[in-house]
């Protein structure tokens, strides 16, 4: 399956919006971890955002940023968000709370635990009517939702927006699921070439298991196998470089999606 | 779209076990709802609860996936001939050509709920406690997967109570796309803390069992349970008949969190785009098997938006009454309740609802009707305002 990228926004420490992490990621500037930078999610009601956790603000952050780079109004795309899991601060509260006495959920928290939430507040703050999806792979999400996207454009759809992100999980949820760093990345997607395209991507599910794709910097290896979303990082580091290259991904425990980046 | 054929679908809900429990229910107006006594719930509520001696350990080689979510995932696959049809497709097309679509908003995350009564002193979870393979939205798609050792591509779709309808439109393009040949679509919820006290919190749960659209109607009923379809592009070999997906509609309401767009805006767009997605006019449509969670706010944006596409005189009912509202499992097992519409020529009343509210303008019926259904629709409403419509119909072969 053929696509465009047309795109590419990322939020991660020491990543700061797509502009400022190309040079990293392309490997021609080294990478410095740093603290993750404050998350922009300011197309957001102000009294919508304070409901919000990092989870939703990443993947706001990120999203925005694709669409403004690709100077796109914020109501007219389609998008698929996708992440290895719910909110684990929002879950871990509802737990604590049901383990408890008293048992008092509150309502803010339960309408943000369902795992559509950054979706839900993504409409509100587009006022986008088109069709969204959540969707879940475990830790090999990313690689679904490149899927899912590509087969809107096949189908459907002339761009679709990808947003995929994973927050670090409080104790003791950390304990049995660790996501070492927060991550966020967002691709503007498109079924035809444009003037803004950046490559040229096709996507293949292998039929035998192909080796799968990593980083040569030791630093952005450890952020990628540190969080499950971060399985993005080759694919963005291939469109970083702007050169031709090949990228593989887990899609599923035993299976592989190889995508073929080509330059426009 | 392409029509994509139903070739078998399983059902299991507090209603029924298995399609033949299910219509049996439906005909004798018999619902599944009774009283909270689920785990250590305290609420003044009714549940649509399957019997927990039915829910049997999932299989010996999958134990890591056993939890009330996926056991009720093993128990719709085990009926209705469905696993044997998934094993023939899986040997006809290979098993990388056949994908697995299932919604869910809760998964196994029961688990969890307990795992957390039980944390040591230094703050740890349990040392037997499973995360990945349990709790993680994607556990229960996984286990459908591993169950019948399929390698094609597979998601679990979590867009709260769209989820499973939203199942069908992902497999579809996938199938369109050329990514696989056959699909297994469904949808699987199972009761839980988080969602009984947090409806609890919103003031949404009905104490008395819902009664959609009923002028006295008070609230939700939390069900559980599960559907599953295997979609194919061809219909089986030598059936005189069989019933196809037509068409979907998907669209976002971009309002609020939790509560519909008051004017039903976004469920509009729903059904209107599944309607061109079926190139079909409203007036071919027989019959609405609606969202109707039972809600004062929810079942009367419904009727707008019901009216606005199709007028007033298309029948219409919610089957929330027999299975409570079963989350993310609700568009398959509602999707599946149309399919059993169109296969045994009825439409399902709305069991619980005595009085219809007069404030509605829509043809809702109470009573089942003995009447041909050809084309039926099936809408699914959920948390962060995202909708779908599905049209299925029969297809003369």
């Amino acid at each position: 399956m053929k696509l465009f990228v047309e795109s590419a926004a990322i939020r991660a420490p020491g990543l700061t919006g797509w502009s400022g992490s190309r040079a990293i990621l392309a490997g021609e500037k080294p990478y410095e971890p740093a603290p993750l930078a404050p998350l922009n999610a300011d197309l957001l009601p102000a009294v919508e955002r304070r409901r919000t956790g990092s989870t939703v603000k990443m993947a706001l952050s990120v999203g925005q940023e694709a669409l403004a780079s690709a100077a796109r109004p914020v109501d007219r795309t389609a998008t698929v968000f996708v992440s290895s899991g719910n909110d684990g601060d929002v879950i871990n509260d509802i737990c604590i709370t049901l383990a408890g006495a008293e048992r008092q959920v509150s309502p803010t928290r339960f309408h943000n635990s369902v795992h559509n939430a950054p979706a839900g507040y993504w409409g509100i703050a587009t006022h986008s009517h088109h069709p969204s999806t959540s969707l879940c792979a475990f830790d090999w999400s990313f690689a679904i939702g490149l899927l899912e996207a590509a087969t809107q454009l096949h189908v459907d759809r002339s761009e679709v927006l990808l947003i995929a992100y994973d927050m670090p999980y409080p104790m003791p949820l950390a304990g049995i699921r660790p996501v070492h760093q927060p991550f966020g990345t967002a691709l503007l997607l498109t079924r035809d070439r444009t003037q803004q395209s950046m490559a040229r991507l096709e996507l293949t599910m292998d039929t035998r298991a192909q080796e799968i794709s990593r980083m040569g910097d030791a630093a952005l290896e450890q952020l990628r196998i540190g969080n499950p979303c971060a399985s993005a990082l080759p694919l963005l580091a291939a469109l970083a470089r702007a050169q031709p290259g090949s990228v593989t991904l887990q899609r599923n425990a035993n299976q592989t999606l190889s995508i073929e980046v080509g330059t426009i | 779209m392409q029509p994509l054929f139903l070739n078998r679908y399983a059902i299991a809900s507090s209603a029924g076990i298995g399609l033949d429990a299910t219509a049996q229910a439906v005909r004798e107006m018999r619902s599944g709802l009774a009283p909270c006594a689920f785990e250590t719930v305290r609420l003044d509520t009714h549940v649509g609860q399957i019997a927990d001696f039915v829910l049997l350990p999932v299989r010996a080689e999958l134990s890591e996936f056993d939890c009330r979510n996926n056991r009720i995932a093993q128990l719709c696959l085990r009926q209705d001939g469905f696993d044997q049809a998934v094993t023939a497709a899986r040997e006809k097309y290979g098993p990388a050509r056949v994908g697995v679509f299932i919604g869910t908003s809760t998964s196994g995350i029961l688990e969890t709920e307990i795992a957390y009564r039980h944390r040591d002193a230094d703050n740890a979870l349990p040392g037997d406690f499973r995360y990945a393979t349990t709790h993680n939205t994607f556990s229960v798609a996984w286990f459908v997967q591993s169950y019948f050792g399929l390698s094609g591509p597979s998601m679990a779709l979590s867009t709260a109570c769209s989820s499973s309808a939203k199942a069908f439109g992902s497999a579809a393009r996938m199938i369109a796309a050329g990514l696989c040949d056959a699909a297994i679509v469904g949808g699987v919820d199972s009761l839980c803390l988080t969602t009984l006290y947090g409806f609890g919190s919103l003031g949404l749960l009905s104490p008395v069992g819902c009664r959609p659209f009923d002028a006295e109607r008070d609230g939700i009923s939390i069900g559980e349970g599960a559907g599953m379809v295997l979609l194919e592009k061809a219909p089986v070999q030598g059936a005189a008949n069989s019933i196809a997906l037509l068409g979907v509609g998907e669209s976002s309401d971009a309002y609020h969190m939790s509560t519909p767009h008051p004017e039903g805006l976004g469920a509009r767009m729903a059904m209107q785009q599944a309607l061109a997605s079926a190139t079909l006019q409203p007036d071919a449509v027989d019959y609405i098997n609606l969202h109707g969670t039972g809600t004062r706010s929810n079942d009367a944006t419904e009727d707008k938006a019901v009216c606005a596409v199709f007028g007033t005189d298309t029948p219409c009912s919610s089957t929330k009454g027999w299975t409570g509202h079963t989350l993310g499992a609700c568009g398959a097992i509602e999707a599946i309740i149309c399919a059993l519409a169109i296969d045994r020529s009825f439409m399902p009343g709305s069991v619980n609802t005595r009085t219809l509210d007069p404030a509605m303008e829509l043809d809702y019926l109470i009573q089942n009707r003995n009447r041909p259904v050809r084309i039926a629709m099936s809408n699914a409403f959920g948390f962060g305002g995202t909708n779908c419509s599905l049209v299925l119909g029969q297809a003369r072969l």
